[in-house]
């Protein structure tokens, strides 16, 4: 850093409490806000890394209310000005950008409209000058044919077009404070890369003064100059991102840093006896037409898949969203059924079964899911979500029934007093492990875990990840690891195959994918993987 | 006296003693439980729950029916015993046999003289033409001017009882339940005012037309008590109809989807493509032509109404399903795409144990919902269906069909307000407490309101 950068906005002291609760949401959070700087500020959900952008631009919700501090933009104070004159500041001085880009936009107008609406309410330009600074902006923000898109409505572009647009709209002001939450983490991991990269290049082109809302510490890394870390309505560590990585100070700090994934430590390659073989299977689902429901054409889901995963083995199944990795999992557990090919479960096929048939495989293969909060009944205890596949499945006698539930809590490191509980009096992190343990109850041979740590904080995704193998080496399960995240990969997964739109362009061991990846897919997913080493390489995705 | 069953009468004590048995299943699931606390922890759920308590328990005293047995006729010996074509329930012995004070035609509440001129003869046998005395009103009065002091005095005793009776009530319940922490006092400030109201009513009806009489010279304040049985009825039986037909369908599309999901779209599709009046209109006139077919069926003109209540009933329910099927088809769509649902396929449970345990407890509370609203929403449309004529029978008391009369006494000079007043003012009260009610019900169960993650 050559001169100190002129401070676009200071936030003094603020503090934040629940009105019904009396709680204590911000706890005193002071930082700056610099022209031409990235300022990160990272932390878990909770610790209330919104709530300060929202009470900065005055914009909290009912039951939140500022008891304390300060927010200055050039020589204002924010919390005295009158309601009018906060209005031209959220407009012309400060923009915001949203998690959910889809939601931001009016679906029944195109994109160019919005963008011109705005600006129509700033400046005094009309006809087609406007309609000129539109499609500059939209240049700007690296949105393609620009005059084409001009008259597109939002679901015809894709989440990071989308995302595109609505950085558009926020620059059209010419604001200089941009306020990003979470603007990338609805996106595809080679999309997010390059919005990243997007908002990157505008903060030096423009001189904006960024405030960056993430969760994420490969964003901080790839993308800002300054961070700061949020834990329970504080900033317990603020510094330049560099001498962040290299020495963190808080405990807590270090433990974000060190949830991403060493790269370099692999499982070996795996040696033994193939428990599931899938050969060339297709899930297509017809999309019907008209008044008769006739079959018009098939999304091709999964498109001619073969795999096979042995026993003890981990097989990571890596793509992005909508790429039929998912389905490919439903289709195992018979789901889904299956177009064509066939799912051999130790030598038997099993997509041909009918209901009765398959009950014996029902008990070996089982599943986790993403979301640990919608793949339990709200309704039922614990006990009760654990004892639906055991009692379903297995006859047990009264006193093994009744350890069952006692080892396999503790096993999961959660304990039998949980038993009687409600999913909702449960944390995320408590909640997969009551999932593995539901899972685990009917002593499964394979387990298809799909995303089970995406929905998790940070800190708490390890733990899980570590359970998971731990139980591995101890019951010799074999897992189909679902993921969007090839970070993960590496310490888990002893193979991993890359899918795409349906089908798996490049499978191998875990080392050969992600050291010498062959497809060009694979190696655009790696590179917009994360890595420990950044802080010594030069960014080599930042522009 | 003989005791006379009527079809409505058995209906309405089954279906009372049903919800109670639901409710008290519903007591075993925690997180229910506590919805239900959150409602009643508002002192406007506690106040709307009375007085929807003391409408059903009108409902419930007015559905012990008997036909009086009939003093036997001097000069005829038979040991064969005859009984009132007139049916009486307990709630008309409570009232005192106020249903049974009928003048010659209107007259205003209070009022001492009938609203229409007659002819009547003086004592010299001179014709002349004047508002004559009611014949239950004002006869203990010795001179027309006392009545408004007659009326406080009155009122003033009656008040006293009310609180008494009311402080012996209240004080009872204060026993048992004074370290709850529920707004209780709300309920029982409620209960003291019914009471004090009724004690009144039951007090001064003997001397008085409270609300007036009607142009059959029947009491109006009493037709209006008789309405309510007659709301509340239609108002749950009609749900009731509707909810086993609408919860079937709904969740049947909604989970096996394909073939079944088409045949329940295309039902409630064509249903709501009918317009409902014309087809209740259809269905009642087709059904009161088998009534007047077969008078043999019916001992009683009571039955007979009855009868064609049910019928409504019934033709109601079966019509209004299709806004609560497509809800519920939504919501079960929703559900079982839900990982907890897939879950249970991977673990092999049943179709019937996955629709019995993931899917119906997770849309009670639409049901729940849809119960309270429709319940008012039913009741204002047995008010619009009397008056266009295919209501309830005319000889059952409605509030449907004071009002249908008030279509010619409004146009009246002096107006007579009364019958509508009457009638509207118990329709208010139950209508807007339960459509409250229904809103703090929703307040609670909706997740989407609640602070809980449900389904998210």
């Amino acid at each position: 850093m050559m001169a100190r950068p002129n401070v676009l906005m200071q936030v003094q002291d603020l503090r934040v409490k629940g009105l019904e609760t009396g709680g204590t949401i911000l706890n005193g959070v002071s930082f700056e806000l610099k022209a031409g700087e990235i300022f990160a500020l990272v932390g878990e959900s909770g610790s209330g890394k919104s709530v300060t952008s929202l009470a900065a631009m005055r914009l909290l919700p009912a039951a939140l209310a500022i008891t304390g501090g300060e927010v200055r933009v050039a020589g204002l104070d924010l919390f005295e000005l009158p309601e009018a004159d906060m209005q031209t500041v959220r407009g012309e001085r400060v923009a915001m950008i949203f998690q959910n880009a889809m939601s931001a936009l009016n679906p029944v107008q195109t994109v160019g409209e919005q963008v011109a609406e705005t600006l129509r309410l700033h400046t005094s330009q009309r006809g087609s000058a406007l309609r000129q600074q539109v499609l500059q902006l939209f240049a700007e923000v690296g949105i393609k044919s620009p005059n084409e898109r001009y008259s597109f409505y939002p679901h015809q572009l894709s989440g990071g077009q989308q995302q595109r647009v609505l950085i558009a709209m926020a620059l059209a002001c010419e604001p200089n404070i941009l306020i990003a939450d979470e603007p990338t983490t609805a996106l595809d991991v080679t999309i997010q890369q390059q919005v990243l990269a997007l908002i990157k290049g505008l903060t030096r082109s423009r001189q904006l003064a960024v405030l960056l809302i993430t969760h994420d510490m490969s964003v901080v890394r790839n993308t800002a100059d300054e961070v700061a870390v949020m834990y329970r309505g504080e900033i317990i560590e603020q510094a330049a991102v560099d001498a962040f990585f290299r020495n963190p100070k808080e405990a807590y700090s270090r433990r974000l840093i060190e949830a991403l994934p060493n790269l370099a430590d692999f499982h070996s390659a795996f040696e033994g006896e193939a428990l599931l073989e899938l050969d060339d299977v297709k899930v297509h689902f017809p999309v019907r037409k008209g008044i008769l429901q006739r079959i018009s054409d098939y999304v091709r889901a999964v498109d001619g898949v073969s795999l096979s995963i042995g026993r003890g083995e981990t097989y990571a199944l890596v793509g992005e969203s909508g790429s039929g990795k998912s389905t490919l999992g439903r289709a195992i557990l018979n789901l889904d059924r299956i177009s064509a090919g066939s799912i051999t479960f130790q030598g038997v096929s099993i997509h041909s079964l009918n209901r009765r048939a398959l009950l014996p495989y029902r008990k070996k293969i089982q599943v986790i899911f993403q979301n640990p909060f919608s793949s339990m009944n709200p309704r039922l205890t614990l006990r009760e979500i654990i004892y639906e596949g055991v009692d379903s499945l297995m006859n047990l006698s009264g006193i093994e029934r009744e350890q069952r539930i006692t080892v396999l809590l503790d096993r999961v490191q959660l304990g039998a007093e949980f038993s009687q509980r409600y999913p909702h009096e449960l944390s995320g992190g408590q909640l997969q492990r009551v999932a593995i343990a539901r899972a685990l109850a009917v002593e499964p041979e394979l387990i298809i875990c799909d995303e089970p740590t995406s929905a998790l904080d940070v800190s708490i995704r390890a733990e899980v990840l570590e359970l998971l193998q731990e139980l591995q080496s101890e019951f010799g399960v074999s897992y189909l690891f679902i993921t969007h995240d090839l970070s993960i990969v590496p310490g888990l997964a002893h193979r991993v195959g890359v899918m795409q739109s349906g089908r798996l362009v490049e499978q191998g061991t875990a080392e050969e994918i992600l050291t010498r990846p062959q497809h060009p897919y694979t190696q655009a997913l790696l590179a917009s993987v994360p890595r420990v080493d950044a802080a010594e390489s030069t960014d080599s995705t930042g522009e | 006296m003989k005791p006379l069953l009527l079809w409505s009468d058995l209906l309405i004590y089954v279906l009372v003693l049903m919800l109670c048995l639901f409710f008290l299943r519903l007591r075993s699931d925690p997180q229910t439980r506590e919805h239900w606390r959150r409602v009643f922890s508002t002192r406007l759920g506690m106040v709307t729950f009375t007085l929807i308590l003391v409408y059903v328990g009108i409902a419930l005293l007015d559905s012990l029916h008997f036909r009086r047995a009939l003093e036997p006729v001097a000069g005829t010996q038979s040991s064969e015993r005859f009984y009132d074509n007139q049916v009486t329930s307990a709630l008309d012995v409570m009232l005192g046999g106020m249903g049974e004070r009928f003048e010659r035609t209107y007259s205003s509440p209070f009022a001492l003289i009938s609203f229409a001129k007659e002819n009547m003869k003086d004592e010299n046998g001179a014709l002349y033409r004047d508002f004559p005395q009611l014949e239950h009103a004002g006869r203990h009065l010795s001179a027309p001017a006392e009545r408004w002091t007659d009326v406080l005095k009155k009122s003033i005793t009656a008040l006293i009882w009310g609180l008494l009776i009311s402080a012996v009530l209240v004080g009872m319940q204060w026993a048992f339940l004074r370290r709850s922490s529920l707004p209780w006092y709300a309920s029982w400030l409620t209960q003291t005012t019914v009471i004090c109201l009724a004690v009144w009513l039951v007090l001064i009806s003997p001397y008085y037309h409270v609300l007036g009489t009607d142009r059959g010279g029947a009491d109006v304040a009493y037709q209006s008590i008789k309405g309510v049985r007659t709301a509340v009825l239609l108002g749950t039986l009609a749900t009731l109809i509707m909810l086993p037909i609408a919860v079937t369908l709904g969740v049947m599309a909604g989970y096996f989807k394909g073939r079944v999901d088409d045949v329940v779209q295309y039902l409630y599709t064509t249903m709501s493509s009918i317009p409902g009046i014309l087809l209740i209109a259809a269905s009642v006139l087709l059904f009161q032509v088998y009534i007047d077919l077969h008078p043999d069926f019916f001992s009683t003109g009571m039955e007979k109404a009855d009868a064609r209540f049910i019928a409504l009933c019934f033709i109601l329910g079966v019509t209004s399903w299709s806004s609560l099927c497509r809800l519920i088809r939504g919501e079960t769509l929703k559900i079982s795409q839900l990982e907890f649902v897939q879950a249970a396929h991977a673990f092999g449970v049943s179709h019937s144990r996955i629709v019995t345990r993931h899917i119906l407890p997770n849309v009670v509370h639409i049901i729940l919902i849809t119960f309270v609203l429709d319940f008012s929403s039913l009741v204002l449309a047995e008010a619009v269906l009397s008056y266009i004529g295919v209501g309830i029978d005319p000889a059952m008391g409605s509030w449907g069909n004071m009002i249908n009369s008030a279509r010619s006494e409004l146009s009246r000079e002096p107006v007579v307000w009364w019958t509508l007043s009457g009638a509207f003012f118990f329709m208010f009260v139950l209508v807007l407490a339960a459509n409250l009610f229904a809103d703090l019900v929703r307040d609670a169960f909706d997740p989407r309101t609640g602070s809980r993650v449900a389904t998210a």
